[in-house]
């Protein structure tokens, strides 16, 4: 048990926000970035704002939620982390599921914040909103899940990993992104009951993927 | 002293990729014993250290365990951004048991980030990481690469003390290393002959 907290306690000083192991800003301020482009490049007309901004937060909570999938696991299978733990008898699962809520704990609660301005930006209104936010809620466990399933599958690629991860993780997000953006145009919670189906699922499966995945890159 | 221990492998045969490395190797190692595995470069030292540890699936033959491991090799999982001291303090929290890091020369490190540190140093803050598991079984791989006489002294002296406790320790090392009754494997002699022949 105090092994978990142990991982728990470095992996979220390491992923954080803010923390100093690498950009881990960069995926809210692209998140941020995206929302503040979008109005210039489709013009101030504020229907089409208002119409299309809900499906921009999503696009871009996507993408950012792709950033970091490069050193979510491979720095640690590198630098013999996943060794040690296996000696200890901590296993490659448990290491997973811990990195899983550390990974949607970083970035998950932070895009639903960073949606409040973002909405401002693109002049969402207050019930649209609202379906944006709970949609995130029900849907970004699922996108770290994909985050972590990918990251572990590319672990070991030398280079050339993380542009390959981002491709491999956007096909497996459509449909979290179909029922997810597709809840703000039906405005109706079948399409959020189902997101958050999507997500229960990945989470339920990304443990066992990733945890097999980087015990086969270790025989590589 | 330690509780009884044993590390023993039978018939071990390792393949990486197309090359078959070594064959017919057995291994038995009780507490108190340690075990030098000689060889050059790219004989197969770190993959039987490896498949001895159950990281590694051996290709043939298999792996008998009792008691805990701990290994050191040439990754040294330990935060590169963090300080010594908070690197060690992570292990520390899970493994529950304290080193006396004056003894091997780092008490004097542990406000430096591990990405400072030299060769030399980045190897005893390993042995550090090694020496808090408590684990009764020790597997090093190239315990001595990067360090000075005085740091291969001062490893060969754990290990002397480590197997006099009762624990076990197999080093694979292309180094001589001193240690008093460590009986010697040279892997080269498991090297299959003529296997496309």
């Amino acid at each position: 048990m105090s092994a978990i907290g142990s991982l728990l306690w470095r992996d979220l000083s390491r992923l954080l926000p803010g923390a100093r192991s690498g950009n881990t800003l960069l995926p809210l301020l692209f998140f941020l970035a995206v929302a503040m482009l979008y109005p210039f490049a489709v013009g101030p007309n504020p229907t089409l704002l208002a119409q299309t901004g809900g499906g921009v937060i999503w696009v871009a909570a996507l993408l950012a939620a792709i950033l970091p999938l490069d050193r979510l696991l491979a720095p640690d299978v590198e630098s013999g982390f996943f060794d040690q733990w296996a000696l200890r008898g901590i296993s490659e699962e448990v290491v997973v599921t811990v990195r899983l809520a550390a990974h949607w704990l970083s970035f998950g609660p932070f895009l639903m914040l960073a949606a409040l301005p973002a909405s401002a930006l693109l002049g969402i209104d207050a019930q649209t909103l609202w379906t944006v936010e709970l949609g995130l809620l029900a849907g970004t466990p699922g996108l770290a899940a994909i985050g972590i399933i990918i990251a572990s599958v590319t672990v070991g690629l030398r280079g050339g990993g993380a542009a390959l991860a981002g491709l491999l993780a956007i096909p497996l997000a459509v449909p979290l992104l179909v029922f997810g953006a597709g809840s703000l145009s039906t405005g109706g919670d079948a399409g959020l009951a189902l997101t958050a189906s999507i997500s229960l699922v990945l989470v339920a499966m990304a443990p066992f993927a990733g945890g097999a995945a980087i015990r086969a890159a270790r025989e590589g | 002293m330690m509780e009884p221990c044993r590390l023993a492998a039978s018939e071990l045969a390792c393949r990486r990729g197309d090359r078959l490395l070594f064959a017919g190797l057995s291994l038995a190692l009780d507490s108190g014993q340690a075990c030098h595995v000689t060889g050059p470069n790219g004989i197969g030292k770190s993959s039987m250290i490896r498949i001895m540890a159950g990281l590694l699936r051996p290709f043939a033959g298999n792996v008998e365990r009792q008691g805990a491991m701990a290994l050191l090799d040439q990754n040294i999982a330990l935060d590169e951004h963090q300080p010594l001291g908070k690197a060690l303090a992570f292990w520390t929290g899970i493994d529950g048991g304290s080193v006396d890091l004056a003894r091997l020369g780092l008490a004097d490190l542990l406000d430096v980030p591990v990405r400072y540190l030299s060769t030399g140093q980045r190897k005893r803050a390993a042995l550090a990481r090694l020496l808090g598991q408590q684990a009764a079984i020790w597997l090093l791989d190239e315990p001595l690469n990067g360090l000075d006489t005085e740091a291969v002294a001062l490893v060969e002296t754990l290990v002397a003390e480590h197997v006099a406790g009762g624990g076990i320790a197999l080093i694979a090392s292309h180094q001589p290393i001193t240690v008093s009754g460590m009986s010697q494997l040279h892997l080269p002699d498991f090297v299959p002959q003529d296997v496309y022949a």
